[in-house]
């Protein structure tokens, strides 16, 4: 009987350490999301890279085929509208708003990958500049 | 029977997914052969059949398709299962099996050159013709035997992907190890592409025949021999243009005649894929 019981508390006490272990794993997953939104990103951005003009400011429709490109490559995480949703920060925030376009640029290109945000290296660089045309008129 | 029950599961899912309003995103990966540091994004599951048609001198005529899931666990991890199989002419369809393949970038950042470490287990028989990678002596006269299942190949391939984008263009390097586990030697070969968008910039206008959607390229991928003899003797090498098109926020297809560079080698096989991706399945999913 004791041998049972031993067993039983055993098995209650694993249980127990899994869901510990579960919540801890969900909560340090919440926390990286919130990482993406609180603008963390931008103190890894080199010196240089944040202070790239984009080439493609005078270019009228550079933020019309950003947008298309918003919507055909960001608008499943960010919104349509850009407002982000429960798990992906909005890019209408102030971190956003106040970033340059090449503090912008390098996050396309380089993505934030432990926080869930993947580099968009692929897109030739002049359609990163298009996005970030588009960026910038959210504001 | 384990098969037709997999099948059948797969194509409801296939359906289910496929009938989800507004889901589908772009397809990525310009290549058949090789592998560049693109992941899938995290939360998206892509779909895809990949097949390879062939006529070995001296044998049946082959048709071999693959359907691919690929899912994005992380943004630096990507995970994938392919469901192979394939027909020969006067013979007889079967399937050959299944590959699970897990890709991880350990660089968190953007470099001049990204590597990607890949891992992938296959459990294959020796029916199987899809030509996913070419290895050791891999070549045409595997193809002319009748199909035969009787063997099954446990094999473990591991993969280094070096690759690069520069100016549009992406350079990608894939060195391949491959092990059958049943005591066999180390396999080795490689693969090489490069492409680039016919527009770099997009157009403002919804268009879907805008260069932008157009992507052309090349690959060159053959066997390296196994640990005992290293090296191009008795190896089979190919060349193939590819081309690929993706329709804005719809499939993409892709197309690839291959060329085989010496008498070791198929004289040619054309590959053709179409790919849906699935943008946040799992939140589509938990939504309905």
């Amino acid at each position: 009987m004791n041998r049972l019981n031993g067993a039983v508390s055993s098995r209650t006490a694993s249980a127990v350490r899994d869901l510990l272990l579960l919540l801890v794993l969900v909560g340090y997953a919440l926390s990286l999301f919130a990482a993406v939104g609180d603008g963390a990103w931008l103190k890894s951005v080199p010196q240089k890279d944040r202070a790239r003009p984009n080439p493609l400011a005078s270019d009228r429709d550079a933020a019309a085929a950003g947008a298309k490109l918003f919507g055909q490559h960001c608008a499943q995480c960010h919104g349509e509208d850009a407002n982000g949703s429960a798990k992906r920060p909005s890019l209408r925030s102030e971190h956003v708003k106040n970033a340059t376009p090449g503090e912008l640029q390098w996050l396309l290109t380089n993505g934030s990958l432990r926080n869930g945000m993947p580099s968009w290296s692929r897109l030739p660089e002049p359609q990163r500049w298009q996005i970030v045309s588009y960026l910038k008129t959210l504001q | 029977m384990p098969i037709p029950r997999l099948s059948r599961t797969a194509a409801v899912l296939l359906l289910f997914l496929l009938l989800l309003p507004g889901a589908l995103a772009r397809a990525q990966e310009t290549y058949f052969v090789t592998y560049s540091h693109q992941m899938e994004e995290p939360g998206n599951l892509e779909i895809a059949t990949k097949s390879v048609t062939g006529s070995p001198r001296g044998g049946n005529p082959f048709f071999a398709p693959t359907l691919e899931f690929e899912y994005g666990v992380k943004a630096w991890w990507t995970s994938e299962l392919y469901l192979d199989g394939q027909t020969t002419a006067n013979e007889s369809s079967v399937f050959t099996g299944f590959r699970l393949e897990n890709r991880f970038r350990p660089l968190l950042r953007e470099h001049a050159i990204n590597p990607v470490l890949y891992v992938e287990f296959e459990d294959i028989n020796s029916a199987d013709k899809s030509l996913l990678e070419v290895v050791g002596h891999d070549g045409r006269q595997d193809f002319l035997g009748r199909n035969d299942r009787s063997e099954r190949k446990r094999e473990m391939e591991l993969k280094l992907i070096l690759s690069s984008n520069l100016r549009g263009w992406n350079l990608s390097e894939n060195f391949i190890a491959e092990k059958n586990l049943a005591a066999e030697p180390w396999e080795f070969g490689y693969a090489l592409g490069v492409s680039r968008p016919l527009g770099l910039k997009a157009s403002a206008k919804a268009c879907t025949l805008c260069r932008e959607n157009f992507f052309a390229g090349v690959e060159l991928y053959g066997g390296l021999g196994d640990r005992y003899t290293f090296g191009l003797h008795n190896t089979s090498h190919y060349i193939a243009p590819v081309l690929r098109f993706d329709v804005p926020n719809g499939p993409g297809f892709k197309v690839s005649p291959g060329f085989g560079l010496n008498d070791y080698s198929h004289g040619a096989l054309v590959r053709f894929a179409v790919s849906y991706e699935i943008d946040q399945v799992a939140q589509r999913l938990r939504r309905h």
